[in-house]
C-alpha cells in the first residue's frame, strides 16, 4: 500500500528536483578578443540572465582544454576579433561556443540559451540580418515552457510512467500470482466467468490507478506550479483511459505470464524500460534514429504525453487530441481482444 | 529393487485372509448409474505420457479411490474431470455431462479440492468460506448443514489468516470451501498428504459421512492403508490402472503366500533375503519385512534356516495375511 501510494509521490520528487535539466549558474569561459562594446554587452546579458556565472575570463595564450579539463567551465565563449567592426562592416561576426559535450544534455542546453541570448541580442540592437555561426535552436518545448522547466516534462512523462507501472504490472503479477499459489487452479474449477475473475482482479486496481493520477497532477500543481490551462475533466477523463489501456495490457501479459517472476520480468522489459526509453518522455523521439522511432508510435505512453501536455500546457480541447485519444482507444480494445482470445478457461 | 529369480506361476493358491478393518458397502443409491465415466482417457504432456488409456466408472454415492505413489497420474485424471485440462484421447463424464463440451455445467455441480492448497492465505478462515461462497452464488448459511460437522472443528481460528493454519486444519477448511455449494461430486486430490495421523483419521471420518449424504465422492491418495476406507479402488501406476475392484476383493485375489519376517539387524536381513535364490520379493512394511518365495511351495522353515545360517538373531517368521500394500507390489511388479 505505501509503495503503491507513495512510490508515485517519491519518483515525482525525484525527477523532478533531482534530474533536473534546468541550468543555473553554470559556469562559463569568456574569450574576448575584440573587447569593444559589443562584445562586452553581449558578454554582460548573457551573465546577467541568471543561467550563466563567468567562471573565467580567458586571456589570449590559454589552452581552452586546460579550461574544461578544470572541470568548472561547461562552455566557453570566444568573440573573434574586431568583433564590432566586423559586425557593422560586413554583417557578419565570429561568435564561437564550445561546449563540454562529455554532459550531452547539459551542452545542447547551454549553446542554445547562449545563442539565444546573442542573437536576441543583435536582432534588438543591430537590426541588422546577421549571420552567427550557431544557428538559433527553438525546441518546441520553449515556446509553451517559456521558463524552461523541466518539471513541466516531467509531470506527464511520471504520470504515464506511474500508470504504466501501478496498472499494467500489478495486474499483471496480481493474476499470475493467483496462478502461482493454485488459486487460480480453484477459481477456474468454479462456475466463474473468466471476465468476472479478471474484472474482480482489475477493478482494485483501476481505482488506485486513477488515486495516483489525482495524486500526480495535484502534486504536479501545488508543489510544482505545473498550469493545468485545459479541462479539468478531460485530463481526468483522458488518464481514465490510459489507465484501462495500461490494465488491459496488464491482463494481456498475465495470461501469457505462468508465474509471477515472467509477468515481473516482462512488464518490466515491455513496459518500464520503453515507457522511460521511447516515449519521449526523456529523450525527445526526433533526435532517435528510425527504427526507434517507427516503434515510438507503438508505446502507448508516447500518445498519452501527448494529450496530457496538450491539455496541460497548451490548454486545448479534446479537438486538438482526439487522434491520440483515438489511437489509445484502439490500443485498449486490441489488448482487450487479445486477452479475451488467449484467457484460458482451463489449466495449461 | 527385487531380486526376481523365475517368476514362477502360483501352484497353490492359498486364500489369505482379508486385510484392513473396513467392510464393503455396496453404492448407496442408483446402482449402475454412473457419477463419472472416464473412457480410454489418454494425456501427454509434451513427452511425458501422464495418463495411458484408463477407463473406470464411479456409481453415484461411492466413496472411489484412486491409489498409486506420485507421477501415477492421478492428478492428471483430476484435472480431466474437473475440466481443467482436455485429454489427448477418449472421453468422459461427469454427473452425465461431458468434460469438454459441458464443463460450464460440470463446473456447478462438482467441488474440488486441489492438491496443494489453493485457498487464499492472506484471507481469514471465515473470508475464504464467505469468498467461496460468493463465487458459487450462495451463502455460509445456505449449505451451513452440510459443512457444519468440518466447519465447527475449525470454527475456533474463524478469525485467523488460513496461511497460517495448520495442516489438518487448512485441509478441512479446504473441504468446507469445496462443499460450499452443496456438489453433487466431491473431487479431492490428495487431501491426507502432509497431514498428521489423528486428522487422516478425522478426515476420513468426514468424507463417510460425506458420502452417507450421498454426495459421490472420488478421492485420490498415496496412502495404502487409506484405500481400505474406500468402496473400491483403482490401483494406479505410471498412468496406467493396474486393477479396479473393492478393497477387499482386491486382498482376497491376491493368492501368494506372505510371510513377515523380523531379527535385530533389519538392514542386513533385507539384502540376504533379497540374494537368497527363494524370495521372491522382499519389502519393508513397518517392523517386519513382507516375503515371497519364488514359489509359494517355499516354507517358513526355509527362510528360518537360510537366515539361521546368516547369523541372525531374534528371528522371527510367521506366515501373513497380506494386505492392499501386498497387493500393490505384487500388480507393480508383474
Amino acid at each position: 500500500m505505501i509503495i503503491i501510494f507513495g512510490l508515485p509521490v517519491i519518483q515525482l520528487l525525484l525527477f523532478g528536483k533531482v534530474i533536473n535539466t534546468d541550468i543555473q549558474n553554470s559556469k562559463i569561459a569568456i574569450f574576448d578578443q575584440s573587447h569593444d562594446n559589443t562584445t562586452r554587452k553581449i558578454t554582460s546579458k548573457l551573465l546577467s540572465s541568471g543561467y550563466f556565472v563567468l567562471g573565467q575570463e580567458m586571456q589570449p595564450g590559454d589552452d581552452v582544454e586546460d579550461v574544461f579539463r578544470k572541470g568548472q567551465v561547461k562552455m566557453v565563449v570566444t568573440f573573434g576579433p574586431e568583433f564590432e567592426h566586423k559586425l557593422e562592416r560586413d554583417g557578419n561576426a565570429d561568435v564561437q561556443l564550445l561546449a563540454d559535450a562529455s554532459d550531452p544534455n547539459t551542452a545542447r542546453i547551454l549553446t542554445s540559451y547562449a545563442s539565444g541570448i546573442i542573437s536576441d541580442y543583435v536582432k534588438k540592437e543591430k537590426m541588422q540580418n546577421l549571420q552567427l555561426p550557431n544557428q538559433i535552436n527553438t525546441e518546441v518545448r520553449m515556446l509553451y515552457n517559456e521558463g524552461l522547466k523541466s518539471v513541466y516534462m516531467f509531470v506527464p512523462g511520471i504520470m504515464a510512467m506511474i500508470l504504466m507501472l501501478i496498472s499494467a504490472m500489478m495486474t499483471s503479477i496480481s493474476i499470475s500470482r493467483e496462478k502461482e499459489l493454485g488459486t487460480m487452479e480453484v477459481l477456474l474449477a468454479s462456475p466463474l466467468k473468466p471476465i468476472q475473475i479478471v474484472l474482480g482482479k482489475v477493478t482494485p486496481y483501476l481505482l488506485l490507478s486513477f488515486i495516483n493520477a489525482l495524486t500526480i497532477i495535484l502534486i504536479g500543481v501545488f508543489f510544482f506550479g505545473v498550469p493545468i490551462k485545459g479541462s479539468f475533466i478531460l485530463l481526468m477523463a483522458e488518464s481514465f483511459l490510459f489507465i484501462l489501456m495500461a490494465l488491459s495490457l496488464g491482463i494481456l501479459i498475465s495470461t501469457i505470464a505462468p508465474n509471477q517472476m515472467v509477468a515481473m520480468f516482462i512488464s518490466v522489459l515491455a513496459l518500464m524500460l520503453p515507457t522511460i526509453l521511447l516515449s519521449g518522455f526523456m529523450f525527445p523521439i526526433e533526435n532517435m534514429p528510425l527504427p526507434l522511432r517507427i516503434l515510438s508510435h507503438a508505446m502507448p505512453p508516447r500518445w498519452f504525453i501527448v494529450i496530457i501536455k496538450n491539455i496541460m500546457l497548451k490548454g486545448t480541447g479534446i479537438m486538438f487530441v482526439w487522434k491520440e485519444t483515438l489511437i489509445l482507444m484502439l490500443m485498449t480494445f486490441t489488448f482487450i481482444a487479445l486477452s479475451i482470445k488467449n484467457f484460458k478457461i482451463r489449466l495449461e | 529393487m527385487t531380486n526376481k529369480i523365475i517368476n514362477s506361476g502360483s501352484e497353490l493358491p492359498s486364500c489369505g485372509g482379508v486385510g484392513g478393518g473396513s467392510s464393503f458397502s455396496p453404492p448407496v443409491e442408483g446402482a449402475g448409474e454412473a457419477a463419472i465415466s472416464v473412457q480410454h482417457i489418454s494425456k501427454s504432456y509434451k513427452e511425458v505420457q501422464a495418463v495411458r488409456d484408463i477407463s473406470l466408472e464411479v456409481q453415484k454415492g461411492e466413496l472411489f479411490g484412486l491409489i498409486g505413489p506420485d507421477g501415477a497420474g492421478k492428478t492428471t485424471l483430476m484435472r480431466i474431470l474437473m475440466t481443467l485440462l482436455i485429454p489427448d484421447e477418449g472421453h468422459a463424464t461427469m454427473g452425465g455431462f461431458d468434460v469438454v463440451k459441458g464443463y460450464k455445467k460440470i463446473r456447478k455441480i462438482v467441488g474440488y479440492m486441489p492438491g496443494r492448497f489453493s485457498l487464499y492465505q492472506d484471507l481469514t478462515v471465515e473470508e475464504n468460506l464467505n469468498f467461496f461462497a460468493t463465487v458459487f452464488q450462495t451463502t455460509v448459511a445456505e449449505n451451513y448443514d452440510l459443512i457444519h460437522d468440518i466447519y465447527v472443528q475449525i470454527e475456533p481460528f474463524k478469525n485467523r489468516l488460513a496461511g497460517k493454519l495448520s495442516g489438518g486444519m487448512k485441509q478441512k477448511l479446504a473441504l468446507s470451501c469445496a462443499l460450499i455449494h452443496k456438489p453433487e461430486i466431491l473431487v479431492l486430490d490428495e487431501p491426507t498428504t502432509g497431514v498428521d495421523a489423528v486428522s487422516r483419521k478425522e478426515f476420513w471420518e468426514m468424507l463417510k459421512k460425506l458420502q452417507a449424504k450421498g454426495i459421490t465422492i472420488l478421492v485420490s491418495t498415496p496412502y495404502m492403508d487409506e484405500a481400505t476406507l474406500c468402496n473400491r479402488v483403482a490401483l494406479m501406476q505410471k498412468g496406467k490402472v493396474l486393477n479396479i475392484d473393492t478393497p477387499r476383493k482386491l486382498v482376497e485375489n491376491y493368492t501368494r503366500k506372505l510371510y513377515a519376517i523380523k531379527s535385530k539387524d533389519m538392514h542386513r536381513l533385507i539384502l540376504d533375503l533379497r540374494s537368497y535364490e527363494k524370495t521372491d520379493s522382499a519389502y519393508a512394511f513397518g517392523e517386519y519385512l513382507h516375503v515371497t518365495g519364488k514359489n509359494d511351495e517355499v516354507e517358513a522353515s526355509e527362510f528360518e534356516n537360510f537366515l539361521l545360517k546368516k547369523n541372525h538373531t531374534e528371528l522371527q517368521v510367521f506366515d501373513n495375511e497380506p494386505g492392499i500394500e501386498d497387493v500393490f507390489m505384487e500388480l507393480m511388479n508383474e
